[in-house]
């Protein structure tokens, strides 16, 4: 089903002249209310009035994680804080959280996007919505929440955290659609066998899958165990959440919601925009967004993308599965994680030696974070509640800066590898089939 | 009478007591005591050797963390009761014992202890003739 045919199915032409107004309206609200665009356009001799077409996005300046950090937390809001309705957090590169507002009309387009990608699944007004995905300051919970309600559908926020509880719910409430990451899906099912149960006793239908890289075999899989249509949903926070792109029935691409969230590719060394087909770096532009608009952010996220009309009919652009990164980013149960995060919190403790190591796997089809340090050589002591007690504040700190447990281990000193670069410091056991 | 053991820091990873005795040996130090404290992912191997001071060298050269402790080591009879005998006196003085451990040697057993206070723990033996 298509939710707003309008915007959905709009000639590719007459899209591109509603991007292209959009585009410099926004230009001129960033430039007028943003010093640090301001500043960037004035670099380059830029105007607002140089930016009139869609085309002309090329001249414009781009935005980094780095920038994010570098204004935290709310240099790059382009309205004043009262007319901020909401926030978000999600993981800095360092100790320090990447934060976006949101005005009202942002949470409205952001639950029109969601609408349209449930829309997109199939989901109607009668169907049931459990959305497995984190409650709070991660965008997933209450981003697919609201979404929901504006289809009109039955939301039962879930979050995550407690996989039996949840299970009873599925069952006994015949919920028909799952939101929550690929692998937590694979998890429930065992855990459903592993009650006794059996998938008949369910009524569920459609699932929706995001927060992570998957493959084709393993919406394989997820269909087959649970006797669902399994779809993808695309969104980063910096942009609004999920529900910056989805699937439709015929699951051959993402469709990029693309009178909001303005895709281009490019090479991530050269920045040289790439033609349709060919693999780079996803560069989005918030067209229409108040809280904190972003002029080409790169997102790290590795693919390539095709114009043209799908079957469904849509007429918007769809983009590749994200199966990499142009960066050391981490995603561990839906979460992203920093290398350098873990690090700074490892360098903030004088126990222990700069040396780590991470280790990345999936057991049960739950991710795992180890990571290895060294107590360096005064610190240890024949106590082992001492000992115990270090572990404890390390993982304490760790948890408050990852939002995710991590299992420290103590590792003998000189026995993790002493690299030049920061590649090795990571181990990432997990294999996507 | 106080004593030095050494501790030593072990990843729970198979070899690695081994190793540790290995260049005890290979350096003609002898163990007269041990025990291994754990914990789920590591270890401290704690040992009372007949050279402490060699010993400790041989293994920060062979890369093992390696820390002298104090412990207290106490004679106590082969007869029923003597250790309760010696634990009630501990538990009277108020002195809790973080570990203990037990060694056989010349017809005598000798009980290896680390306690909270050690002041008081050496007092309470001077005081009462222990040695």
């Amino acid at each position: 089903m298509i939710w707003n045919n309008n915007k959905e199915t709009m000639p590719i032409e007459e899209r591109r002249a509603l991007q292209g107004v959009r585009l410099h309206k926004l230009v001129e609200r960033v430039y007028h209310s943003v010093p640090f665009y301001r500043a960037k356009m004035q670099e380059m001799n830029l105007l607002p009035s140089d930016i009139n077409t869609i085309d002309d996005i090329v001249k414009l300046p781009f935005t980094t994680k780095k920038d994010l950090r570098d204004n935290y937390p709310c240099q790059l809001f382009a309205v004043p804080r009262s007319e901020i309705v909401r926030i978000h957090a999600s993981s800095g590169t360092t100790g320090k959280p990447t934060i976006v507002g949101y005005t009202r009309k942002d949470l409205e387009v952001w639950s029109e996007s969601i609408a349209r990608s449930l829309a997109a699944f199939g989901v109607t007004a009668a169907d049931t919505v459990s959305v497995a995905y984190g409650y709070g300051l991660f965008t997933g919970g209450l981003g697919l929440h609201y979404g929901v309600e504006r289809l009109g559908a039955t939301v039962v926020p879930t979050s995550t955290g407690n996989t039996e509880k949840h299970i009873h719910l599925l069952r006994d409430l015949q919920i028909s659609t799952i939101a929550c990451t690929p692998s937590y899906a694979l998890h429930l099912y065992e855990v459903i066998i592993g009650l006794g149960m059996s998938i008949s006793d369910f009524n569920l239908k459609i699932g929706i899958f995001g927060g992570e890289p998957w493959t084709e075999n393993m919406r394989k899989e997820i269909e087959q165990k649970f006797g669902i249509k399994a779809y993808n949903i695309y969104g980063l926070s910096e942009i609004m959440g999920p529900g910056v792109a989805h699937e439709c029935e015929c699951q051959n691409g993402t469709h990029i919601i693309e009178d909001h969230f303005y895709p281009e590719v490019i090479d991530p060394e050269t920045h040289e925009v790439l033609p349709d087909s060919v693999q780079g770096e996803l560069v989005l532009t918030t067209l229409t967004k108040e809280g904190i608009p972003l002029l080409r952010y790169c997102t790290k996220d590795l693919t390539a993308l095709h114009h043209g009309v799908c079957a469904c009919g849509r007429t918007e652009v769809t983009m590749d599965r994200i199966l990499g990164r142009s960066d050391d980013m981490l995603i561990i149960r839906g979460i992203n994680v920093f290398p350098s995060q873990i690090e700074s919190v490892i360098l903030d403790m004088e126990q222990f030696e700069p040396q780590y190591q991470i280790v990345v796997d999936r057991k049960n089809n739950l991710d795992t974070l180890e990571v290895h340090v060294e107590v360096k050589k005064g610190y240890y002591t024949d106590d082992l509640n001492s000992m115990m007690a270090l572990k404890k504040a390390l993982s304490a700190k760790m948890k408050s800066v990852l939002s995710i447990n991590a299992d420290i281990q103590f590792v003998e000193p000189g026995s993790i590898e002493r690299s030049q670069g920061k590649s090795n410091r990571v181990v990432d056991k997990r294999v996507l089939k | 009478m106080l004593i030095k053991q050494l501790s030593i820091f072990l990843e729970n990873r198979a070899g690695r007591a081994k190793d540790v005795v290995g260049h005890l040996a290979d350096n003609g130090i002898n163990i007269l005591a041990f025990t291994m404290a754990d914990r789920a992912e590591f270890g401290v191997l704690r040992l009372i050797v007949s050279d402490t001071d060699k010993a400790i060298r041989v293994l920060t050269e062979a890369g093992f963390v390696t820390v002298a402790t104090d412990v207290v080591s106490v004679p106590c009879s082969n007869a029923t009761g003597s250790l309760s005998k010696l634990m009630t006196l501990f538990a009277d003085s108020n002195i809790s014992i973080e570990y203990m451990y037990a060694v056989y040697d010349d017809n005598q057993a000798r009980l290896i202890l680390r306690t909270a206070d050690m002041d008081k723990c050496l007092k309470l033996i001077k005081d009462n003739n222990l040695e």
